[in-house]
């Protein structure tokens, strides 16, 4: 029998490579484990021999990825030092984060304009009086939590910077284009303009004006700088090196200015309709003590959700990104790169799709909350 | 452990939020003012210029609808004026024919009628004409034939003789 066309199809060799790409992969990461951890090791984490905490470290590693930093990193060794300012209760204390050097173990005293800091973890602490058992200046309670406190850290740090450069590329561009509608005025849209414009009438035409009504055109400044805010940095957030990287739209602290800027946009334009819903829902008498309690939670939910959505969002494609390449760390051999790579960028391309998808959600959400604030009577039911 | 290590995850810092706030406040009166203001009332302007003029070419292509079919009104009208003048002129024509005709046939009957009349009067003048003629020739006749027979005495007698016997007889 004639097998020939079997063994010329593409799909069988395509299979065959994955099948020997799995059992090269299971065979070398098994002999790997015979080795005690290696040069492989070491580059994932300032590590720990015992293997039990191998996952551990690659999880930390992730977390630190995607959490904010005092210094940009580049490669190797080489990084941006930034300034970090610090209030601390002798007053205000600035100097760069490489000044100290690289130690972030806690187990050095800093002196900075007579203030002893201590630098735990990639954050600044007050030391204690004493060493504890393993040589730092952190103590922990018995949950592990640090209880050293600490001084009010407002530094330019990697998310700062990000923060900047976005803020800057964002005044640049609209700025830019907003001459460019003086400058051709009633003409067709041209260049950059022609790009944008198509975003900022779907923000007008599917985000503001269903949502808000006849009253859009106040909000709308509001919504189109959430939109572009939050977008630009979840595509810069997924550029993997400087200008890039930094998880701005993935932290907490913005999604909760962004979430907090549209509760107070919500509370302050809330109408006497809004508020009549929150104080005298439209249910028996008798049901008021649950309803109220319920409708003034719900003021502060809806504003919650807003934040972790963003937040859970995009921090959740970093760390699926960051796993995947981690993979290839965890099973020690450059082979699942032939797996990892591609998988990372299907996940990318996805992630690219999710920064506009999430943006859209935040400002349709904003643009919901708003226009439930300013309802009129009529649409009541 | 892992959960603890997500805790600064999820704990916002307050340097960042403040500084995120104070960027973004910025950026928002910034853009609002030079960006989103302008941007916004261009778009608006355009789009109420384009309604304006594609209203405009609708109102257009409307009056020229009706122009077109006005012209074809005119057209019809014309036409059928046309057609009518036409036929009128036929008709007239028509009867001046005839009419010229009539004429002439009772100009005609008219005449012949006078040619006979003539012709009727031309006849009897002719027949009175011969008439005297042969009423002078008979009495010449007859007063040479008299002349002749009264020259003989027994001719006149024979004649009396018959006269007499003619009106006895009667």
């Amino acid at each position: 029998m004639d097998l020939s066309h079997i063994f010329n199809s593409k799909k069988f060799f395509s299979i065959a490579i994955c099948a020997v790409l799995f059992s090269i992969l299971s065979f070398s990461s098994f002999s790997q484990e015979q080795v005690s951890s290696d040069t492989t090791h070491a580059s994932v984490a300032d590590a720990h021999d015992a293997k039990p905490e191998k996952d551990e470290d690659i999880s930390k590693i992730i977390l630190h990825h995607i959490a904010d930093s005092h210094e940009w990193h580049f490669f190797g060794h080489v990084a941006l030092p930034l300034p970090v300012i610090l209030w601390t209760d002798k007053g205000l204390v600035s100097f760069l984060s490489n000044k100290f050097g690289h130690n972030d173990k806690g187990t050095e005293l800093l002196d900075a304009n007579g203030t002893q800091l201590v630098y735990y973890h990639g954050k600044y602490y007050y030391p204690e009086s004493v060493k504890s058992a393993d040589g730092t200046y952190i103590a922990h309670n018995n949950k592990g939590e640090i209880m050293n406190m600490k001084p009010l850290d407002i530094s330019i740090t990697k998310n700062v910077v990000s923060l900047l450069i976005s803020v800057t590329i964002l005044l640049v561009v609209f700025i830019g284009i907003a001459n460019t509608y003086k400058k051709r005025e009633g003409k067709a849209p041209k260049g950059l303009q022609s790009i944008l414009e198509p975003i900022i009438i779907f923000v007008r035409d599917d985000i503001a004006k269903p949502q808000l009504g006849h009253k859009y055109r106040g909000f709308m400044p509001y919504l189109l700088t959430v939109f572009f805010f939050v977008w630009l940095n979840n595509l810069m957030g997924l550029i993997p090196f400087f200008p890039g990287g930094a998880n701005l739209t993935g932290n907490i602290a913005v999604t909760m200015m962004l979430a907090l800027c549209t509760f107070i946009l919500t509370t302050v334009n809330g109408n006497k309709n809004y508020w009549g819903h929150v104080f005298t829902p439209h249910v028996p008498w008798w049901l008021y003590p649950l309803m109220i309690p319920v409708e003034i939670i719900g003021l502060f939910t809806k504003p919650i959700a807003l934040m972790i959505r963003l937040f859970a969002n995009i921090t959740a494609g970093h760390i699926l990104i960051l796993s995947l390449i981690s993979l290839i760390f965890i099973l020690k051999s450059v082979l699942v790169a032939g797996i990892a790579v591609p998988f990372v960028l299907f996940i990318s391309v996805i992630e690219l799709v999710v920064g506009f998808i999430q943006a859209f959600i935040f400002t349709i959400l904003s643009a919901l909350f708003i226009g439930m604030a300013i309802e009129e009577k009529h649409a009541e039911h | 452990m892992t959960l603890l290590a997500l805790n600064p995850l999820v704990s916002p810092d307050p340097g960042l939020f403040i500084w995120s706030t104070v960027a973004f406040l910025i950026l928002f009166f910034l853009l609002s003012k030079f960006a989103w203001k302008p941007i916004v009332k261009a778009l608006d302007e355009r789009e109420r210029s384009i309604e304006d003029a594609l209203s405009k070419a609708e109102m257009a292509k409307a009056e020229m609808a009706k122009l077109i079919s006005e012209n074809e009104d005119l057209l019809k009208e014309a036409r059928l004026e046309r057609d009518n003048i036409l036929k009128e002129a036929k008709e007239i024509k028509d009867q001046i024919i005839n009419d010229a005709k009539d004429q002439a046939k009772t100009e005609g009957t008219k005449l012949i009628e006078k040619a006979k009349d003539e012709i009727t009067n031309q006849k009897l003048a002719a027949m009175a004409e011969i008439k005297n003629q042969v009423s002078s020739l008979s009495l010449a006749i007859a007063e040479k034939v008299l002349r002749k027979q009264l020259e003989d005495q027994d001719k006149q007698q024979a004649l009396v003789n018959d006269l007499l016997k003619e009106v006895k007889l009667n």
